[in-house]
Order: structure tokens, then C-alpha cells, then sequence
């Protein structure tokens, strides 16, 4: 368990890492270290060249624009944990962050390295895909900006090249009062999820005037339940509403491992959604999994 | 009547752990933790095709990488020794045993093929990379099923993969199923899964040319048995061989057996003339430690119609993995001795078949083969009790085996052994405990409710744990020159309180304080002269008693020699913890009587094992919509005869109903139809969190000491992993009116179930 001979760089701009990354062969590069360091302990991965973007100037940090979060991507869970402007303006992300691993992996892991790794049940990804996130990436040519519903390209591989770094992302925040929920279903307290659902209602007038409702950890990256969505939309919530219109989420393509099979994740996609919904909509009842995390 | 205590002896005081100060300063000294200045780092290449033909090893890149000091593979090592069975060796077994590295074949993803000592472990993983193998691979034996045909062969020269069959037997089970009125037959399973040590394996092995003499470090449990294995295949004498046991962080049964490092760390000292060091990293643990549970069966009862069992017959079968270790058969021979646990079963008819697939070989692991039999009898019983419509409590306390029914005869196991009998236990009383403490009447009520989105359910079972396993223990005491009592024990400390509860003993057994006992020493060869070390519940039973007896020597020693200084016979000396007191208050202080050299050396022998007892009870909630079971709270009561210490009792009871809830919900080396293997990381392996059974409850009783040895002492340590399985898998069926056969009840296992109703 230690990893293989590599050359380590420690750029300290931003222009520096872009230039090392365009020009060394077979190189990785280190943000947090949450998911790199285990696999190069295990010799998952053997880059020739290791670049560290913990040093590098003004690449953390969250503020908000003209109704749009704009997060560094070297901001440390633990700060968007404990952000107010988070809590107050993406409460989706506040409630999702207190799934993703443990303490310890929220003060070194970043948002960045979270959704460059791109695990299919990462729950930043899923809020990402929730809220339309747009990723801002850097590269020789300059900078450019990707829908994040174009974001993922295959199971852990995001779409960017192999000479860009992920520099921020931009989430458009939903109006105040509009409804949040995230759950997700994982086998012990800190595990990846099996599933997760997202859920995002605006309510005026007893009535749904805009969903987003996201499933994770069923596909290769997160899904948006757009069959759903459409469905609710000018609807009263109410739950037998939502059991009926979140039965679409079985007919997900969906992926089997050791831990559940393609069925068993396309019904936890069902369940999940039908929760997630209800506890956005205020309609949860009194069990465990509705109750604050 | 409760653990209450009335006095201030030793015995029975809840002492806090001797060893823990220690541990909590970072202050253990594990073997990666032993100073070795200069030694090398050995790291092991392993197969990582479960079946195929080794035809070539190709070193010589490895050999000139940066730092290598050394590949060693089959051919470095010429005749290739097997470890040989430390238990329930039979002629039948012998073509089974595993070579120490792989020589013509390799048999499961793990098995060692080289080892690379480098000057860092970092150099030795690098350079292992670079070792090319010519591996031509044959079908996978990957299940019983695969197993029992001969298709493909683990050991061609011997033409099956179904070593034996073992056949438990008592009475007539023939006659006792003609005519009964009411029979069930059902097939169960427990998956494989194992102890993962906090601190996994690891050896410093040094090796002193001028004097020919091996020095190793990492040893325990049984490290006298190592040494007599490890001096053969090295061909030196035992005393040429030092085994040193530094702190040990967790055993279980698994940690201290022997394994193929065992002989390859030490092989690679001598043969470099260095030292070497082997640390055993997470994903090698689970790999290369042995597995264990792993068995099926098809097991059926017969009953009258008031609930009254005739008799259980049927048959099973244990997958074993690629060869059998040090004591392979032990938890398939338990399964089959043990499967009528504590309850009146006069006639009992059952096979275990004994399989070979290309996976890890398993070992025992806490409980060995009493988890897998309770989770088939208790599983079982709740059927035969809902088919009759007898209360589930009804049934058990009806078929317990009663107190002067006992000592109570045990199946003979062919071809084994001679069968045994129970000693002696009130088994109802800590079934009518367990269901008072648990709150069973109040608790009732909610069976098969649904509350807050969960049903709800409950379930209790019954069980014995056998314990205290000969032949024997040796320990020897010495007074000190500072009045002080040294203690050496053949007993092993693999974390489990070994030092502090044999401090109470010795301080009890002499009416010393306990600050006079110093540090106990245990485990290594330099301590005693011959060990048996530390499983199968035994150390307390046999190492305590055998302290008790050094104890009565010691005094004689001191009273002898206060005699003589005081001109009086031994008989009017009295040990008051400082002096020896003679008559006329005259006294001689003990740190004075040291200098003439008083020891004591106790040994305790005995073959009759202790059977401690006790039941269990479960309240679980499921969620239905996931399948996921929370654990509401769970009770545990026992009886072990006698508490030498309640604090480290209670932390042996909560920690196996911890680990049996992780084989019951969570835990399971998963291999594919190849034999590979998938459960590789603590991230696929899902052990039990701090988070995971918050409410677990212990009780322990003491009503019915040990009729066989000095201390009334029964084993203590596995009881509270053995019922585990079968009550939360009973718990379910209660909560959801679903059959769970199968471990781990997972949440898709769950859901499944629910979706087949």
C-alpha cells in the first residue's frame, strides 16, 4: 500500500499548473487526496507526475453573484459545510454535504476533486446535476465553461481534456423559500450511496411551479428524473402524487455491483424519489430517514 | 440472584484494563512498532488468478530494481514445506495442507508466489511489479456446487474436492422421525466473512549467524505450537527459535494461527542474514488471513405435536477455500457437535461435507461453527413453533435440557472424535433473565407492527459456548527482591485483558494488592518453558487456573523459608501481603525472603471443557421501502460460572454481539463465478461502525460455577457472538412474516424476501 514512483510538482498559479498539465506526460492532478491517495496506495492509478493544486493562488473560495454561487473548486467540503451563505442559499448542497464521507474527509476534500472523480453516487455531483451547475475549466487555449448535464462522460470520467483543470463551479440558485430536500440510501453512515435523490420544488399558491428532481448512484452519473418533474409541475404536491409519478424511476438504466443489483438500485430509485419529494414538500412523516440528518 | 459484590477481593472487582494506559499514551508496542534497526522490508506477490498451473517466475527484472536485496519463490526454496494441522489432524487431511508458497499450482487470489525484500516496503512494491508470471489458468472451482463435481480438480493427485464427510450421531434419529406428527425440513446458509483485526499481521523476523538462532517477533495465540512448526520446516532445533508475542491488537481466532509468512519472513533472514520485517497491509489482510463460516445446510426437525422434539437430522456442507490450514475442520466439526445447542435433542443424525474451492482457506474465527449452528437451529425453531402454534419462548423453555438432566451427552463425531457432555447449568433461568431485562411481555406488542414507517419485530434464542479447551497451561511466579510477584503465563494476550485478569487471579489467589503483581509477561517462548496460548475461551480457564495453583506453591515456598528465619514451622506462617508473619507477631519481610530465590511453577491440566450459556434477545424495525433493518435494542444474558472482572467481560459480550451483527446485516467476502475476489477494501467489506447498533445491553451471571476446575471459571469470550444470526434473522421473519435463510440479511436480501411473499 504505497504508492508508485512519481515526479511531484507544486505549482503556485494557477497558469503554472495549466502549463505542467499540458506538458507532462501521464499526470495527475492532487486536490484534496480523498479518493487520489487510496488509489495510488493501491496502485489503482500510476501517473508519472503527481500535481499538487493545494498551493495554488484563488482557487478556493465561495461568493455570490447576480443570483449565481460561484465556488472555487479547491473549497474544502468542510467550508461549504459550515458556509452560511451556502446554508441560506443552496440548501440542497448544505443538506448534501452531511452525507459526503466523514469529518475527516470533508476538511481535506474539495468540491473540485469531488466531481472531477466523478463517482456515480457522489453526493456533490448529484446537487451539481440537481441545480444545472455550470463547471468552469481552464486550459492552454483559455477558459471555458460546460453545462454540467454535459459534464460526465462515462463512468468516472468527466468531459473535459486531458490539459484542463476544473477552476470553479457555478450553481444558479433557486428563488428564497423555494424547497430542498436530499436523501440517499447507503449501507452505513459515511458510505458511498446506494441511491440518492435531490429534490428541488418551487410552491406558490399550493401549487408546483418548478421541480428539479435528481436520482443518484442508479447510472454511471446522476439522472434527472425529467419524466417527474414534467408530471408535477402545476400540480398540488400531495403524496399519492408523488407514488404515482415516481414509479417512472424504475424504468432507469441502472448498474449492479457487489452491493445491490440493477433491480434492487431501480426500486430504491422509485422509493427515493417519492421521499425526497415528500420531504421537500413538507409532506414527510415522523421516520427515521425524514428526520434532520 | 445478581453479581453483587462483598468484598474487595480481586476477583469479581471491575478493574479497569492494566494494558490500556499504555495503549491510550501510544504507548503499545505492536510489532511494526519492535525497534529493528537495519532490518529489511519483505512484501509478498500474490496470485491473483484463483486457479491455474504456475509454469514460470521471472525475477531477474525484479532482482536488479533499486534497493532489492532479494526475490525468494519456490525455486529459492527447494522442498516446499506444508503447515501442517494444529487440530483434528487426520491421514484424510494431509494432501490438503498448504505449501508455504506456491510451488506448481496456484489455487486462490492470494496465495503467495515470491517475496521481494527491499530496503523500504515502498522499493519491494516497486520491484514487485516487475516479476513476470506464466500462469496458465483452469476453470475455477468457485462453489460447493463446482466442488462437488470433479470437472476441475484442486488436487489432481487425489481426484475430489470433497475431502470427507463428518456425521454427527446421537441416539436414533431414524426412529425418531418414523411416525412423528409434525416434521419441517429447511435449507439454510451463512455467508463467508471473518475477524479483521484493528491491527493486522506482522513479523520482524532476525536472524543472529554466529549463533545460529532465529529471533520472531509477531507471534501469538498459539506461539509454542509455531515454533514446533517453524523449527521443522527450517529444519533447526526448537530452542534455536525465539518467539517474542509484542501487543497484539485483536485475534478472534484468526491472527496468530499459522500462515505461509510464518516460515517465508524468517526463510528470508536467514537466507539474507538480516533482518526482516513483514507488515501485513489492509487488502492483503483480507485475502490472506483466513476466512471463515461458509456453510449450508438442509437440516429438519421433528417434533411432537406439544412442541417436544424428537429429533434434527439432515446434512450440510462447509467450503474450507483452497486448502486446509491449522484448524480448517474445527468450525465444520463444531457445527455438527454443537447443532442441538443447549436444548434436549436425544436424537440427532447429521453430515458435514468438507469442500474445497479455489478461495482464501478459513480458520476459526470467534464461535467457530456455533454461529453457523445456531443461526440454522434458533432459524428453524421459530418455524416448527408458528407451524404448531406454540409460543416461540414456550417451545425453547420446553426443550431446554434441564439442570439435572445434565451433564448432557453430545453427538459423537465420526470420524473425529468420541463425542463429549455438557457440565452443568440452570439454561432456563438466563432464558427467563434475558426476557425480563429485554422487556419480552411489553415488547410483544409491537410484533409486526408498523410504527413511523418500520415494522417491527422481536425474537430471542438460546445457546452454549463451549470453552476452556486443553491440554494444559504452565505459569511460574517469582517473588521479587522488592516484595513484588512476577508472573509468566503460556497464555497469550492478543487484546483481550489477558494482562489485567491474570493480575487479579495472581493478587486474589496470594491476598496481595494488585499494584504487587508486575506487568504480566505472556505468550513468547522466553516466559515459560512450554505454552499452549490463548483460543477457544481457554485462557482464564486454563491459564487462571493454572496461577491459582502456582499461587498455593508460592506461598508454600515463602512459608517455608519465613520458617526457617523464624524457627518455626511452616504451618504457623501467615502471608499478610507485605510480611510472613510467624508466631508471636513475629515477621520477615517478603522483599527479605526474595533473595532465597522463591518461584513457583503452576501447571493446570484438564480435558474437560467448560460450556457457559445463556440467551439472547433482538428488536429490530425494517424499513419497507428499503429493506433496511435498525437494530431498537438487544439484549444479552449469560452465565460463565464465574466474573473474574465485569468491565472486561461486558467489553467481550458487547464486542461479539457487535461483530455477530456485522455477519448477520453486513459482512461478506464476496467472490465471482471466477474466483475472484470483490470484498478487497474496508470500503467493500462493510464492517460494523461506531454509529451502526448503538443499544446493545449485557448481562452477566455467575449461579453455576464450573464444576472442573479451581476457579469455577467458564469461557467467556465467543458466547456472545454465537446466537447472533439466528436472532436478528428470527427478529426479521417476526417483523415482516418473511423466512430469512440466508446471511447477511442486506437490505436488497430484505427487499427480495419482501418481494417473494
Amino acid at each position: 500500500m504505497k504508492p508508485p514512483p512519481f515526479q511531484y510538482h507544486d505549482p503556485k498559479t494557477l497558469a503554472e499548473a495549466v502549463g505542467l498539465l499540458g506538458t507532462l506526460d501521464n499526470a495527475k492532478l492532487l486536490a484534496g487526496g480523498q479518493s487520489l491517495m487510496p488509489m495510488l496506495n493501491m496502485r489503482f492509478v500510476l501517473p508519472d507526475h503527481v500535481i499538487d493544486l493545494n498551493l495554488v493562488e484563488g482557487m478556493a473560495g465561495i461568493k455570490e453573484t447576480d443570483g449565481v454561487l460561484e465556488i472555487g473548486a479547491m473549497t474544502r467540503q468542510r467550508e461549504l459545510e459550515f458556509s452560511d451563505l451556502v446554508a441560506a442559499k443552496c440548501p440542497l448542497l448544505h443538506q448534501a454535504l452531511m452525507h459526503v464521507g466523514h469529518r475527516q474527509t470533508r476538511n481535506r476534500g474539495t468540491i473540485g476533486g469531488s466531481l472531477c472523480h466523478l463517482d456515480p453516487a457522489a453526493e456533490l455531483v448529484t446537487v451539481c446535476m440537481a441545480h444545472d451547475a455550470t463547471i468552469a475549466v481552464a486550459g492552454p487555449g483559455g477558459t471555458r465553461e460546460i453545462a454540467f448535464a454535459d459534464f460526465p462522460a462515462g463512468y468516472l470520467t468527466p468531459a473535459i481534456e486531458l490539459n484542463e483543470i476544473v477552476t470553479a463551479i457555478r450553481i444558479p440558485v433557486w428563488p428564497a423559500g423555494h424547497k430542498a430536500a436530499f436523501i440517499e440510501f447507503s449501507r452505513r453512515h459515511g458510505d458511498f450511496a446506494i441511491v440518492s435523490a435531490a429534490a428541488l420544488l418551487q410552491i406558490d399558491g399550493g401549487r408546483i411551479t418548478r421541480a428539479s428532481l435528481t436520482i443518484g448512484g442508479v447510472a454511471v452519473a446522476p439522472v434527472r428524473a425529467t419524466e417527474v418533474e414534467q408530471a408535477i409541475v402545476g400540480q398540488a404536491p400531495t403524496s399519492e402524487l408523488f407514488a404515482k409519478v415516481c414509479e417512472s424511476c424504475r424504468s432507469f438504466e441502472a448498474m449492479a455491483d457487489i452491493h445491490a443489483s440493477a433491480e434492487y438500485r431501480q426500486h430504491l430509485a422509485v422509493v427515493l424519489a417519492r421521499r425526497a419529494l415528500e420531504k421537500a414538500a413538507d409532506l414527510a412523516d415522523n421516520a427515521p430517514w425524514n428526520r434532520a440528518h | 440472584m445478581d453479581h453483587s459484590r462483598t468484598s474487595n477481593r480481586p476477583i469479581g472487582s471491575p478493574v479497569e484494563r492494566l494494558e490500556d494506559l499504555r495503549f491510550l499514551r501510544g504507548r503499545g508496542e505492536f510489532v511494526d512498532d519492535v525497534s529493528s534497526p537495519g532490518a529489511l522490508h519483505a512484501v509478498i506477490l500474490r496470485s491473483s488468478v484463483a486457479h491455474g498451473r504456475l509454469r514460470g517466475v521471472d525475477a531477474s527484472v525484479a532482482r536488479k530494481c533499486p534497493g532489492v536485496r532479494a526475490v525468494i519463490t519456490a525455486q529459492d526454496i527447494g522442498e516446499i514445506p506444508v503447515i501442517t494441522m494444529r487440530q483434528e489432524l487426520l491421514p484424510e487431511f494431509k494432501p490438503y495442507q498448504q505449501p508455504v508458497i506456491a510451488g506448481d499450482k496456484v489455487r486462490y487470489v492470494g496465495e503467495p508466489i515470491a517475496v521481494v525484500v527491499a530496503d523500504s516496503t515502498a522499493l519491494a512494491e516497486d520491484a514487485l511489479e516487475h516479476i513476470a508470471l506464466d500462469i496458465e489458468a483452469l476453470p475455477p472451482v468457485a462453489d460447493r456446487a463446482a466442488a462437488r463435481k470433479t470437472d476441475s480438480l484442486l488436487f489432481e493427485e487425489t481426484g475430489r474436492n470433497h475431502v470427507i464427510t463428518l456425521s454427527a450421531k446421537l441416539g436414533d434419529a431414524a426412529a425418531a422421525f418414523h411416525d412423528a406428527p409434525y416434521t419441517r425440513r429447511e435449507r439454510f446458509q451463512v455467508q463467508r466473512f471473518t475477524a479483521v483485526t484493528m491491527e493486522p499481521r506482522g513479523l520482524l523476523a532476525e536472524w543472529d549467524d554466529a549463533n545460529g538462532h532465529l529471533t520472531v517477533s509477531g507471534m501469538t495465540k498459539v506461539v509454542f505450537h509455531n515454533r514446533r512448526i517453524l523449527a521443522k520446516q527450517m529444519g533447526l532445533a526448537e530452542d534455536a527459535i525465539t518467539m517474542i508475542e509484542a501487543d497484539v491488537g485483536g485475534g478472534f481466532g484468526v491472527r496468530g494461527e499459522f500462515y505461509p509468512e510464518d516460515f517465508l519472513i524468517p526463510f528470508a533472514a536467514r537466507t539474507l542474514k538480516r533482518a526482516v520485517k513483514w507488515i501485513e497491509d489492509r487488502r492483503e489482510n483480507l485475502i490472506a488471513s483466513n476466512h471463515a463460516r461458509d456453510a449450508e445446510c438442509e437440516l429438519e426437525i421433528a417434533c411432537d405435536r406439544d412442541g417436544t422434539i424428537r429429533g434434527l437430522r439432515g446434512h450440510g456442507a462447509a467450503d474450507l477455500g483452497a486448502y486446509i490450514r491449522t484448524n480448517g475442520v474445527t468450525a465444520a466439526r463444531n457445527t455438527a457437535q454443537v447443532l442441538s445447542g443447549p436444548y434436549r435433542v436425544s436424537n440427532i443424525q447429521f453430515e458435514m461435507a468438507l469442500l474445497l474451492t479455489n478461495k482464501t482457506p478459513s480458520g476459526t474465527y470467534r464461535g467457530p461453527g456455533r454461529f453457523e449452528a445456531d443461526f440454522f437451529r434458533e432459524r428453524l425453531f421459530d418455524m416448527a413453533a408458528n407451524d404448531l402454534g406454540i409460543d416461540r419462548v414456550e417451545f425453547r423453555r420446553r426443550n431446554l435440557v434441564a439442570e439435572h438432566e445434565m451433564p448432557w451427552t453430545l453427538p459423537t463425531i465420526q470420524p473425529l472424535d468420541q463425542g463429549g457432555e455438557t457440565d452443568n447449568g440452570d439454561y432456563r433461568q438466563t432464558l427467563d433473565r434475558c426476557l425480563k431485562d429485554f422487556g419480552w411481555p411489553e415488547k410483544s406488542a409491537l410484533q409486526g407492527k408498523l410504527i413511523d414507517g418500520r415494522r417491527h419485530g422481536i425474537a430471542i434464542g438460546c445457546y452454549l459456548e463451549g470453552g476452556g479447551s486443553g491440554p494444559r497451561e504452565n505459569v511460574r511466579m517469582v517473588l521479587e527482591r522488592d516484595g513484588t510477584v512476577s508472573l509468566y503465563t503460556g497464555s497469550s494476550s492478543v487484546g483481550q485483558g489477558v494482562e489485567t485478569v491474570m493480575a487479579q487471579i495472581a493478587a486474589d489467589a496470594l491476598d496481595m494488592p494488585m499494584a504487587r503483581i508486575n506487568r504480566v509477561q505472556h505468550g513468547s517462548t522466553t516466559v515459560v518453558t512450554q505454552g499452549y496460548g490463548s483460543y477457544s475461551s481457554r485462557s482464564i480457564v486454563m491459564g487462571g487456573s493454572a496461577i491459582v495453583q502456582a499461587a498455593g506453591l508460592l506461598k508454600d515456598a515463602i512459608r517455608a523459608a519465613a520458617a526457617k528465619r523464624l524457627q518455626c514451622a511452616p504451618s504457623d506462617i501467615a502471608i499478610d501481603g507485605d510480611n510472613a508473619v510467624g508466631p508471636d507477631r513475629a515477621s520477615v519481610a517478603l522483599s527479605a525472603l526474595a533473595v532465597d530465590g522463591i518461584a513457583a511453577d503452576g501447571t493446570y491440566a484438564s480435558s474437560k471443557r467448560t460450556y457457559s450459556y445463556g440467551a439472547h434477545a433482538a428488536h429490530v424495525a425494517v424499513d419497507p421501502g428499503t429493506g433496511h433493518v435498525a437494530l431498537i435494542d438487544y439484549m444479552a444474558v449469560e452465565d460463565v460460572g464465574r466474573i473474574i472482572n465485569p468491565l472486561t467481560l461486558h467489553g467481550q459480550a458487547v464486542g461479539a454481539i457487535v461483530q455477530g451483527l456485522g455477519g448477520a446485516l453486513l459482512e461478506h467476502l464476496a467472490y465471482d463465478s471466477a474466483g475472484q475476489f470483490l470484498s478487497g477494501t474496508l470500503a467493500d467489506y462493510l464492517l460494523p461502525t461506531a454509529s451502526d447498533f448503538p443499544v446493545i445491553r449485557a448481562h452477566a451471571m455467575e449461579e453455576r460455577p464450573a464444576p472442573h476446575n479451581p476457579l469455577g471459571a467458564k469461557g467467556a469470550g465467543e458466547g456472545g457472538i454465537i446466537p447472533v444470526g439466528g436472532v436478528i434473522a428470527n427478529a426479521i421473519a417476526n417483523a415482516l412474516g418473511v423466512e430469512p435463510n440466508i446471511l447477511p440479511l442486506s437490505p436488497p436480501r430484505v427487499w427480495e424476501l419482501m418481494n417473494c411473499k
